[in-house]
């Protein structure tokens, strides 16, 4: 590349950076609005926010006390402000159920949360790509069914399903690792690492199985484009049309599933975490949710839509940089 | 000498769940060294097939069998596939037909380019990058080297075809096999690929296997030609003998069907092939012709014809090859018409004063959040007029804004600026503003058959809709109106209840014809209603054109790029390029010198059908400009081969007028 | 049509429809036949393995394992379905509109149908139902709210080409109406990949609400939904696993049958996509 004096002519900086700040504007409109989706649904779709906290046979000071507190005499639009301000700012409340303050707890489980996902990540990503590929290099072989069929049955396995069985399995029956996940706040990842082994194949169960559909999907119609029957054509080696054509036109939709995947990997896996008793961040929400933790669940909820939102934008942001016809004008 | 490429009995079958289509019959062939040979056929001859059969790159549900199939000795259809990948790309080469998918959109030229070299010839880094160089330059590219640098969306489409012909060439192989190359291009930019295949054709020394549908391309630039006709070998032999007198039925059609420029002759119709392309699951006894031939005899249904000697070197696949008639007798029914005469004035039916269409580049939140981006002027002051009875005909390439004319006259868009009277009254802009007589004098013809009707409506539903709608007619009368219009498009009753899925491409754009016509409009916008169709197909449509309008006196504007079809219909033509009229006036003076350069260019530029036609080269520099950035002054300075000079770069041309209303937009005087 | 001929052609999508369509006949008369009151508790026989009296064992109250999966599927094609269902017209109709008629519309709903698909669905579907209750209602609510913004995306794609379709210009040509457009012209080119990603859905909204029920935020007991099921079953395992690995597989079963009927009819009803 370097002997054509560097970039292509019409590499336009403006170009990236212009879709950029265009994509973060979409972002934050989005994130706006989806606050506002949390706001309605916590705040203002229950009526009387503070008897549904306290239950029926709270008391009418009890309630009061309670309104005075959460600041819910205020017009709505005043509190809605207030409550975005708040959360850009960083100031999360205090907890109702457990009177800590909520950004703590939220940002430790976060923590959690992120050693799960990069466990599972590091698992499922390479191996589903992998099996996605060689899946679409064999098609219609007996290789091809095993993995079509196979993936297609782990879609259908629900999480709870299988970790309960892993557990069964391998921690009460085998006893070769441990059944709870139950990790000490402030365990370090290795020695948290055992614990979040069974947790980590159920959750990448499921990612593994939409990566391979998804590599190979893509594979496939990228071997049946003109442009690799001219690679082919050429006299080109196998290897080379595969590694060099194929796999860098086939990969660019699996990467943005990829991407997308790790936003639900931090936000969506509330019922691995319920089954393993693991502290994540899901876990922490359903807990919210159960107790009517408000500044809790307003907090955390709007946390997790941030990571997907984050998440997909990364997704979008790498595919128009991968891909030419989008990076190049 | 022993020939360079031997094919006998090849033969490609497919398997699919519906059964098996037998896309090659049987096909012989044999290409000396040095030789270029053209393969013609329509849809569904199985041309295509047969080159990527004789490289034996099929998918898997083909299978590919055969006599032999030797390249220069060595027998292809036996070759392990390691052997196989060491010829590809080396000593067969081939060039595809649609060049915006044959370049790996992720790699930049360069380096595609380079991979040749780099894996067949053992070349390093910086050798592999000075042959790839050496290639561009031979294959006339300006400025190869930011041509390599580039990924192949950043270029347009003739140069992509460039790219990848001197791609085939670079190991310099003994046969080149070109499928269908310039089909997907403009026709002036087919033009200087052509050129190019020619004067390559002298230096190269290969084997040329010339796929193509075009009779005008082979005439150019081939030696021999061989005549596909469902995956059959129905004629071949040397290109002139062939063209001066065709010994097969089929090969006589094909070329008589062709539109060729009249100069001046009447209006008239054309031959016409009966019937029309068996479906590729269809196995026929005898002849595969048989069902379609004017001459067939009950032997041609019973028995197959080989192919016998007609004098050496020609061949043919038919059992009375002796008999058939010479072009000038013509063997295929040309239909009769019956003109009003139309002397004297003829009033205006409708009048179209300076359209003008722009386009906002990008929509969306962004053009919100972002200063206005400059407007896409796709239609720039354009005026038509078409009289009552009359043809005018709109005359481009891609991208020069006729179809949005015709669009903005059938309503279906708005323009930014401009009037449309309609018998002198006011044409309300947008379709669906219009009365319902307004709807009725105005129908419009599309260009994809595969479109133009509902999949989910029979061919009756279709044809009731306008009857009930816009003629007001109840059930029973419109049911009985629709098998009239059914039998004057020349369409079976029996095709009331079918769906379009069951229907061939001409058929569908017969019923497309007459939905139009079931409204009884004064005016049709026929937009490119040809150019989808086989050449044998568009031959009924365009007689069917004419019938009509003989019998109801409808007034057609008639879109196309293809200049010899509308001069066959048009009484008027109007020349456009990049959002302007260029040039104006009846058929006979626009396609008569004096010209705009840029008519003058199109018309040198398509293929004449005649092997023994004088070359007049007038060729256009560059590409279309990209509407966004349309050049100063007159804006076709840029490709003018007449440029002036600082003239025509810094005032818009002036409308020189010549006789019989005559116009052209050009600084020269003539 | 021809279709479902074709559909015989794929053994393995064939195999799914026929599971699925004996789950459906479970679900509509399964619950007449069952031997049992899916409530019926006889406390002597609790956590009895499968025999003959009961088929797929009891549970820790002594309720039959049988009945409840079987009742159960009720439940689930009743939640799921009448979710989907209800995300279908919606999706469709709020899809159909917002391509047709474009503009500041159609960028007013593509942004609110963004900001709805980013937040994960389990997430949304939690914070919603902790507010308003799990009744059975509101569930299917949830479920359709969830699922609407993706089936009105796909059907807004599709709208978008379809309407530039010459067949739908010379609809105008003859003066229908919008209305007619939408519906006869366009909508009916639409229906088969809707049929494709409607059962794409109809897997996930069972998995949603049996997660659902398997948290405790989905129908209360003593409902027999197959994820409260597994989530009670889970502290017995050792001792009866039967009463988990039932409705677990019940629920594998009928979405892995599903998956692979939408699998068939993609390929069967949108042929040109590949993946196949």
């Amino acid at each position: 590349m370097a002997r054509w004096g560097g970039r292509a002519p019409d590499f336009v900086p403006h170009n990236m950076v212009r879709f950029l700040i265009r994509r973060l504007g979409f972002v934050a409109l989005t994130l706006v609005l989806a606050s506002v989706i949390v706001f309605v649904a916590t705040q203002v779709l229950p009526g009387d926010v503070a008897r549904a906290v306290l239950g029926r046979s709270a008391t009418e000071q009890a309630l009061d006390n309670l309104r005075e507190q959460l600041g819910l005499n205020r017009p709505l639009i005043v509190q809605y402000l207030d409550w975005l301000w708040s959360f850009v700012v960083g100031d999360w409340g205090v907890s109702l159920s457990t009177h800590s303050q909520v950004r703590a707890l939220v940002l430790g489980r976060l923590g959690n949360s992120a050693m799960l996902a990069a466990v599972s990540f590091a698992f499922y990503v390479p191996l589903g790509i992998f099996l996605g590929v060689i899946a679409a290099l064999r098609r219609h072989s007996w290789l091809d069914q095993v993995i079509s069929i196979t993936s297609l049955v782990f879609i259908g396995l629900p999480e709870f399903v299988m970790g309960v069985i892993l557990i069964a399995v391998f921690a009460l029956q085998l006893q070769w690792l441990p059944a709870s996940s139950a990790i000490h706040p402030d365990a370090g990842f290795l020695e948290a690492f055992p614990r979040l082994i069974l947790p980590g194949i159920t959750v990448a169960s499921v990612g593994l199985a939409y990566v391979t559909r998804m590599s190979r999907a893509g594979t496939i119609e990228v071997l049946g484009m003109d442009y690799t029957r001219t690679a082919y054509l050429k006299g080109l080696p196998p290897n080379r049309i595969i590694f060099h054509h194929v796999l860098r036109n086939a990969l660019l939709p699996t990467i943005t599933v990829v991407a997308v995947g790790v936003g639900w990997l931090i936000g969506g896996l509330i019922v691995t975490e319920s089954v393993f008793g693991y502290p994540g961040l899901g876990r922490l929400i359903l807990y919210a949710v159960k107790h009517q933790d408000l500044p809790l669940i307003q907090a955390s909820t709007m946390l997790m839509v941030v990571i997907f939102s984050g998440a997909n934008l990364v997704a979008d942001l790498l595919y128009a940089y991968l891909n030419p016809r989008i990076r190049y004008r | 000498m022993r020939p360079l490429l031997e094919v006998k009995d090849l033969n490609v079958v497919y398997t699919t769940d519906e059964g098996q289509t037998h896309a090659v019959k049987g096909v012989d062939l044999t290409l000396d060294r040095g030789e270029v040979m053209g393969l013609v056929g329509e849809s569904g001859s199985g041309k295509s097939t047969l080159a990527l059969g004789i490289l034996r790159y099929l998918p898997r549900n083909a299978e590919i069998s055969g006599e032999a199939v030797r390249l220069d000795g060595l027998d292809l259809l036996t070759l392990p596939r390691r052997r196989l990948r060491e010829i590809w790309g080396t000593r067969v080469s081939m060039v595809y037909q649609n060049p915006s998918t044959a370049l790996n959109p992720s790699l930049r030229v360069g380096r595609q380019l380079e991979e040749v070299a780099r894996f067949h010839l053992g070349a390093s880094g910086g050798e592999a990058e000075h042959r790839v160089l050496g290639v561009l330059h031979r294959v006339q590219m300006p400025d190869p080297p930011s041509v390599m640098a580039r990924y192949p969306h950043q270029l347009s489409g003739g140069m992509v075809q460039r790219c990848v012909i001197a791609m085939a060439l670079m190991a310099d192989p003994d046969l080149l096999i070109l499928d269908e190359p310039t089909t997907a291009l403009d026709v002036t930019t087919q033009a200087v690929v052509l050129d190019l295949l020619a004067d390559l054709k002298q230096e190269i020394g290969a084997s040329i296997l010339y796929i193509t549908h075009d009779l005008g391309v082979v005439a150019g630039l081939c030696d021999r030609i061989g005549v596909m006709y469902s995956g059959r070998l129905v004629e071949k032999g040397p290109v002139d003998r062939i063209y001066d007198r065709p010994r097969h039925p089929y090969t006589l059609g094909l070329l008589a069907c062709i539109p060729r420029f009249t100069r001046g002759r009447e209006r008239h119709t054309l031959p016409e092939i009966p019937g029309s392309i068996p479906r590729p699951e269809v196995r026929l006894a005898g002849c595969v012709f048989a069902p379609r031939c004017p001459m067939a005899a009950e032997l041609c249904g019973a028995r197959l014809p080989g192919l016998r000697e007609v004098s050496p070197g020609h061949d043919s696949a038919c059992f009375f090859w002796e008999d058939v008639p010479s072009p000038e007798i013509g063997l295929h029914p040309v239909p009769e018409l019956k003109w009003e005469d139309k002397g004297g004035r003829v009033k205006e039916l409708l009048e179209a004063e300076g359209l003008v269409k722009d386009y906002e580049p990008s929509s969306g939140w962004g053009s919100v959040f972002w200063r206005h981006r400059k407007m896409l002027r796709a239609v720039d002051g354009v005026d038509v007029a078409v009289g009552e009875g009359r043809t005018f005909g709109l005359v481009g390439e891609s991208g020069c804004g006729k179809t949005t004319t015709a669009r903005l006259i059938a309503g279906l868009a708005t323009p930014t600026a401009g009037q449309i009277r309609m018998e002198g009254e006011d044409l309300q802009a947008w379709v669906g503003g219009r009365s319902r007589s307004q709807l009725q004098n105005l129908q419009m013809v599309f260009q994809n058959p595969e479109a133009t009707l509902n999949p989910y409506r029979t061919v009756g539903q279709a044809l009731l809709r306008p009857l009930l709608l816009l003629r007001g007619m109840r059930r029973k009368a419109a049911a009985e109106t629709v098998l009239d219009l059914l039998e004057a498009a020349d369409l079976p009753q029996s095709y009331f209840p079918r769906l379009p899925g069951e229907l061939s491409g001409g058929e569908k754009q017969r019923v497309a014809v007459a939905r139009a016509f079931a409204a009884g409009p004064k005016l049709v916008v026929a937009d490119e209603p040809l150019s989808s169709l086989d050449v044998s197909v568009q031959g009924r449509l365009v007689n069917l054109l004419l019938r009509l309008q003989a019998a109801e006196g409808t007034s057609y504007l008639f879109i196309s790029h293809d200049l010899a079809v509308v001069e066959h219909l048009s009484d008027e033509i109007a020349v456009m390029y990049l959002g302007k009229v260029v040039e104006r006036g009846p058929a006979g003076r626009v396609l008569r010198p004096p010209y705009h350069p840029y008519t003058e260019a199109l018309l040198s530029a398509v293929p004449d059908p005649d092997p023994a036609a004088a070359d007049v080269r007038v060729r256009l520099k560059g590409s279309v400009p990209s509407p966004l950035d349309i050049p100063t002054g007159c804006r076709f300075h840029p490709r003018c081969p007449r440029f002036l000079g600082d003239l025509c770069v810094e005032s818009e041309p002036p409308w020189r007028d010549g006789e019989e209303g005559h116009r052209i937009l050009c600084h020269i005087t003539w | 049509m021809s279709r479902v001929p074709r559909l015989s052609k794929e053994p393995v999508a064939f195999a799914g429809a026929v599971v699925f369509v004996f789950f459906l006949l479970m679900a509509v008369v399964g619950p007449l036949l069952v031997p049992y009151e899916y409530t019926e508790l006889v406390p002597a026989d609790r956590l009895v393995g499968p025999s003959a009296d009961h088929f797929f064992g009891t549970d820790q109250l002594g309720r039959d394992v049988f009945s409840r999966v079987v009742v159960g599927s009720r439940n689930i094609f009743f939640l799921a379905g009448s979710g989907t269902l209800l995300a279908l017209l919606l999706g469709t109709s709020v899809g159909l509109f917002s391509a047709y008629y474009g503009g500041f519309l159609d960028e007013i709903i593509t942004r609110l149908l963004d900001v709805l698909l980013s937040i994960p669905p389990l997430l949304l579907g939690l914070v919603l139902l902790g507010t308003v209750g799990s009744s059975k209602m509101n569930l299917v609510m949830v479920v359709a709210l969830l699922y609407l913004p993706s089936i009105a995306r796909v059907v807004r794609s599709m709208v978008l080409d379809l309407k530039t379709r010459e067949f739908v210009d010379a609809a105008r040509l003859r003066g229908e109406g919008d209305l007619y457009i939408m519906f006869r012209e366009i909508l009916p080119s639409a229906v088969p990949p809707l049929l494709v990603e409607g059962s794409i859905r109809f897997a996930y909204s069972i998995f949603l609400v049996a997660s659902l029920g398997f948290l405790g935020l989905g129908v209360q007991p003593p409902s027999p939904d197959w994820g409260l099921q597994i989530n009670e079953a889970r502290n017995y395992f050792r001792q009866a696993p039967w009463m988990l690995l039932f409705p677990a597989g019940a629920i594998s079963t009928l979405v892995v049958s599903v998956n692979l009927m939408s699998d068939g009819l993609r390929r069967v009803l949108v042929p040109g996509q590949g993946g196949g």
